[in-house]
């Protein structure tokens, strides 16, 4: 982004915050970016002829004599099929040492879909992961977070889910990356040879938070251009929500904003809403799907940020260390797919909500007799049968580790009801019983 | 007149100042100029003469110095045929006609079909003296006669110059002149203006509610009915099942208008009533739906300070058929989300804020809108109705929060969405001790139910409520003691009131049987279960219980899901009794 030679500089600051920059400056638009000291900032707030500045890479070292120069128009990204198999920062520079991308300029975070112009959305996403496809389905045009702590191997489960996914192409927003989950990515999507199908924007932890506030933007204008323009299945991974929004708790704190719950924004609700809604099944075909990570603190779920996200989004997964069966698992009871009936049954085998529902039915039975063993009450037949169950349905089934497809999750289940229990004690349909029992 | 001017002088997201070179008036309507764009917006604060209006598009690009013009009113909306299965953004335009798959900014289309013609016949004949609201003729919208009005605004009495005859004309055809008392003569159209803001109040007077609205859900039928004209919230945290009991509520509440304001959720929401509702039926009617249903929709990603309207332009056009002398339904999911959208604005205007930052003047706020519903009497004499059931979303699922308190001071129903039944899957998740209708100590409304369910019906009801609390509290010992360590009879009080939440207060939303039960087959339900609530049962052990009322469990859930007094209705029946034969009396 080149200055222009007309434009005007100006070489005086009236306020430095941490995160935003004033000065005194006139026909600037909102939204606008400029040039801070050399760093990318953008208009947040103007006063009269005060105007204040978001500056991205924070404003460590700005001098009040800075050169500022406005460019005249809010973040772009340039869009076209070169940006497939590449790696940006939150600018949309490129990352990898390859060229800048050549195609039109479009801004980022451009208007919402016409919600009447939306179609249902109605194509399964297998992800061979039991805990998603048999009980969990994911939809396209679906949004739908991780909850995990942050000791979770979520990022992992993401790049499983993501290759193996069905989609055309996979965007990568990191927000808050480490280096090493950085290159971790690089590395499974370079190793899977799908480089072709992926995009990433990523910011790490070295750089500045305010920078992550781009991320997603500029992740789903990608998104928008091969979904809309292209009608291809897009599929867009964001992690870590949480630290997306502690970036916009740090920049409304710098501008005074009186914070609200958990000292997050009063707006953070719209503005996660605004990234998550973006997720569309659009009548041309194409679809953008959001799979996006909140880490939580110690599993806490009432926090303002899952909260929030929670009313958002389309359901959620929350990753749990199972003790029975010694593994990461996808928690049956606090996870949720509010669009798994468009397909189950419809998409899949007649028989999936049946066993879906039963297989959990008979988990909650285990924790209640769990429970009672905890408290030192007398185990019946049935509680023992209960437990044995829980630990081969969490090994087989609810694992993150699991990599089958949906007819084997169904057949698996048959096989664990037969193996533990009688044909009522499933509480499964007669005719389903007569024809999928496996004695 | 002149029409005052501004210019922008500062912008922080969607709270524009302007200083004005005129008067301005708060709610006063504006228009930003944005290069070919023009972007409504609206006064929210004076002060001097710099404006604070918040604009209901993005900013993005809006620079100080660009002008602003002044419309002399508030934000209006028109009124008149077809409004009815339409779909609106919160300021009234139409989304099925904008063109493009993206919203574009600064793009405002028709409320209404200006070229479809109406079936008219006059009401109204000349020398007819008539005042504000008073009915002039009459168009078929669907099946419903929909009434061309006196407009709102008009003051005074007026005398009917002229009517048209009979015959199909469009909405802007005048089809009345009225003279005022000055000896004016005014036209009149089948459309009117009015600012959602200010509340309709040209009937006559506004009495108590009178009789209760069914939705077939029995928890709040039978348990916590609420008045037509009532007005009741429904709060919980995400996962309860809050969409699913607004939908049923507005497939299958009885009433003549059902308007749906989606405020500030998820889109796709929002598509499940475009793709299912053209296709189901109404059950008092046996006509489509849509037809008398008006979607306003602003989801959680249009602009948000088009939230607030699109509450009030569905209180609007409710309170319009209203006086009509129908009975008009608004359900609006979330108003949590419009009180968010207050906050921001409050936050942006550095107010001083109140409890979690939210406005001071939040519980007025949300009092003055529940108190737009209500029954009313009209000129003619006639009764039209607006019933109101928001949504709560609580942060975190914790009803002790600024919205959920406010809009507890304001219904005058509460159906409290509870995370634990939703965790055991017991649907409807309405918690039965601690939802409430006031409406049950209205002696009009008991004295309706006297009448039209069963005499002693509210006693009745008590008499059930009573039961799972009592229920609630063997539990407890339960779970204290151990199923060894309390008596018998604590596990048979437990489980009559399990008895009565599995088979009454559980509904499956989705068996097209059992999710729409009429009251008298509410009735016939609970006296069968009351029934046997007050006998007597002997078991050997507390299994032998437990099996036992299992087994009655299931054999009137299967009639729940039968048609009311079919063949196998019966048959469950018959192997009810046996059972009851078999133990106590």
């Amino acid at each position: 982004m080149a200055t222009k030679a007309y434009q005007k500089i100006y070489t005086q600051l009236e306020a430095i915050t941490k995160a935003t920059v004033s000065l005194k400056a006139t026909g600037v638009a909102n939204d606008e970016l400029a040039i801070v000291h050399g760093r990318l900032a953008q208009i947040v707030r103007t006063k009269g002829d005060m105007v204040t500045l978001q500056v991205f890479s924070g404003t460590e070292g700005i001098p009040t004599n800075a050169e500022i120069t406005f460019l005249g128009a809010p973040p772009t990204l340039h869009v076209s099929d070169q940006l497939s198999g590449r790696f940006f920062d939150a600018y949309g520079h490129p990352i990898d040492g390859g060229p800048e991308i050549e195609g039109e300029e479009r801004q980022i975070g451009g208007p919402s879909v016409n919600p009447y112009k939306r179609r249902q959305p109605s194509q399964l996403i297998p992800t061979g992961i039991a805990g998603i496809d048999l009980n969990n389905t994911i939809v396209s045009g679906q949004k739908i977070p991780f909850f995990a702590d942050p000791d979770q191997p979520y990022n992992q489960v993401m790049a499983d889910v993501a290759l193996r996914a069905d989609v055309d192409k996979i965007i990568l927003g990191g927000m808050g990356l480490s280096n090493d989950d950085y290159l971790f990515f690089r590395h499974s999507f370079e190793a899977a040879g799908a480089l072709d199908k992926i995009i990433s924007f990523v910011n790490t932890t070295e750089e500045p938070p305010v920078e992550r506030l781009l991320i997603p933007d500029m992740a789903l204008t990608a998104a928008e251009y091969f979904a809309a323009d292209k009608n291809e299945k897009v599929l867009v991974l964001l992690t870590d929500m949480t630290l997306y929004a502690d970036a916009l708790s740090i920049v409304s704190n710098r501008m005074d904003q009186i914070p609200s719950k958990d000292s997050m924004p009063g707006s953070l609700y719209s503005d996660l809403a605004k990234i998550y809604e973006k997720a569309v099944q659009l009548p041309s075909g194409g679809s953008i799907t959001i799979i996006a990570v909140t880490t939580l603190n110690d599993g806490d779920i009432t926090h303002a940020i899952p909260d929030n996200t929670g009313y958002i989004t389309e359901g959620q997964l929350f990753l749990r260390a199972d003790s029975d069966s010694g593994k990461v698992i996808i928690d049956p009871f606090r996870s949720l797919s509010r669009l798994k009936q468009l397909v189950q049954g419809k998409q899949t085998r007649e028989d999936h909500s049946q066993v879906m529902n039963a297989g959990v039915r008979l988990y909650a039975d285990a924790q209640n007799a769990k429970t009672k063993l905890e408290n030192g009450f007398d185990l019946s037949d049935y509680d023992h049968r209960c437990l044995a169950y829980a630990k081969e349905y969490a090994t087989r089934l609810l694992s993150i580790d699991v990599n089958i497809r949906i007819e084997e999750m169904l057949d698996t289940a048959w096989e664990l009801f037969g193996k533990y229990f009688s044909k009522a004690e499933t509480g499964i349909k007669n005719a389903l019983i007569e024809k999928y029992w496996k004695a | 007149m002149a029409k005052t001017t501004g210019i922008v002088t500062g912008i922080v997201s969607n709270l524009v100042t302007v200083l004005v070179d005129g008067p301005v008036a708060e709610n006063e309507l504006c228009f930003i100029t944005l290069g070919g764009d023009s972007l409504m917006a609206e006064v929210i604060k004076v002060n001097g003469k710099n404006a604070q209006i918040q604009v209901f598009e993005s900013t993005r690009g809006l620079r100080n110095g660009d002008r602003v013009e002044f419309e002399g009113k508030m934000l209006e909306i028109t009124l008149g045929p077809g409004l009815l299965s339409s779909v609106y953004d919160g300021l009234q335009n139409d989304l099925t006609t904008m063109e493009g798959v993206f919203l574009k900014r600064g793009e405002y289309t028709d409320a209404l079909n200006r070229e479809k013609l109406w079936d008219f016949t006059p009401l109204a004949k000349p020398g007819d003296k008539v005042i504000a609201a008073d009915w002039l003729g009459e168009v078929k919208e669907g099946w419903l006669p929909h009434k061309i009005m006196v407009p709102f605004s008009f003051k005074g009495e007026y005398t009917v110059k002229t009517v048209k005859e009979a015959g199909s004309y469009n909405v802007d055809t005048v089809i009345a002149v009225l003279t005022d008392e000055r000896g004016e003569d005014v036209p009149v159209t089948m459309t009117q203006r009015w600012p959602v803001k200010v509340a309709v109040r040209a009937y006559r007077e506004k009495p108590r509610p009178q009789r209760i609205m069914e939705t077939g859900v029995r928890v709040i039928d039978a348990f916590n009915p609420i008045a037509e004209g009532g007005t009741g919230f429904i709060p919980g945290p995400f996962g309860c099942g809050k969409t699913v009991l607004q939908h049923a509520i507005a497939k299958q509440g009885e009433a003549d208008v059902i308007v749906m304001a989606a405020c500030g959720e998820r889109a796709n929401e929002v598509v499940e009533i475009f793709t299912e509702f053209p296709e189901l039926i109404d059950p008092h009617t046996g006509r489509h739906l849509m037809e008398r249903t008006t979607i306003i929709c602003n989801t959680s990603n249009m602009p948000v300070a088009a939230r607030e309207a699109s509450v009030y332009t569905a209180m609007t056009i409710c309170e319009y058929y209203r006086a009509m002398g129908l009975r008009c339904l608004l359900l609006a999911d979330s108003t949590s989300r419009w009180a968010q959208a207050l906050r921001e604005m409050s936050n942006r205007m550095e107010e001083l804020p109140g409890a979690d930052a939210f406005p001071v003047d939040l519980s007025a706020i949300i009092s003055n809108f529940y108190a737009r519903a209500g029954v009313v009497i009209l000129n003619n004499g006639q009764t039209g109705a607006v019933t109101f059931i928001g949504t709560v979303s609580p942060a975190g699922g914790n009803l002790k929060e600024p919205v959920t308190e406010s809009t507890k001071k304001a219904a005058r129903c509460f159906y409290a969405l509870e995370q634990n039944r939703a965790d055991q899957k017991r649907y409807p998740a309405v918690n039965p001790i601690d939802s409430y209708s006031k409406y049950l100590e209205y002696p009009e409304i008991k004295a309706y139910l006297d009448e039209t369910v069963e005499a002693g019906w509210v006693d009745n009801i008590a008499k059930a409520k009573n039961i799972v609390r009592r229920g609630r509290e063997a539990a407890d010992q339960i779970n204290i003691l151990g199923d060894d360590g309390v008596p018998m009879s604590y596990h048979v009080t437990f489980w009559k009131s399990e008895l009565i939440d599995f088979c009454f207060l559980q509904q499956d939303a989705f068996d097209p049987v059992d999710s729409l039960c009429p009251i008298e087959r509410q009735k016939y339900m609970l006296d069968i279960l009351l029934g046997i609530c007050d006998r007597d049962f002997d078991f050997a052990d507390y299994e032998k219980c437990r099996d036992y009322f299992k087994n009655m469990i299931n054999t009137i859930r299967q009639m729940n899901y039968s048609e009311f007094h079919s063949e196998s209705f019966e048959a469950y029946l018959a192997e009810l009794n046996n059972l009851l034969e078999e133990n106590g009396n």
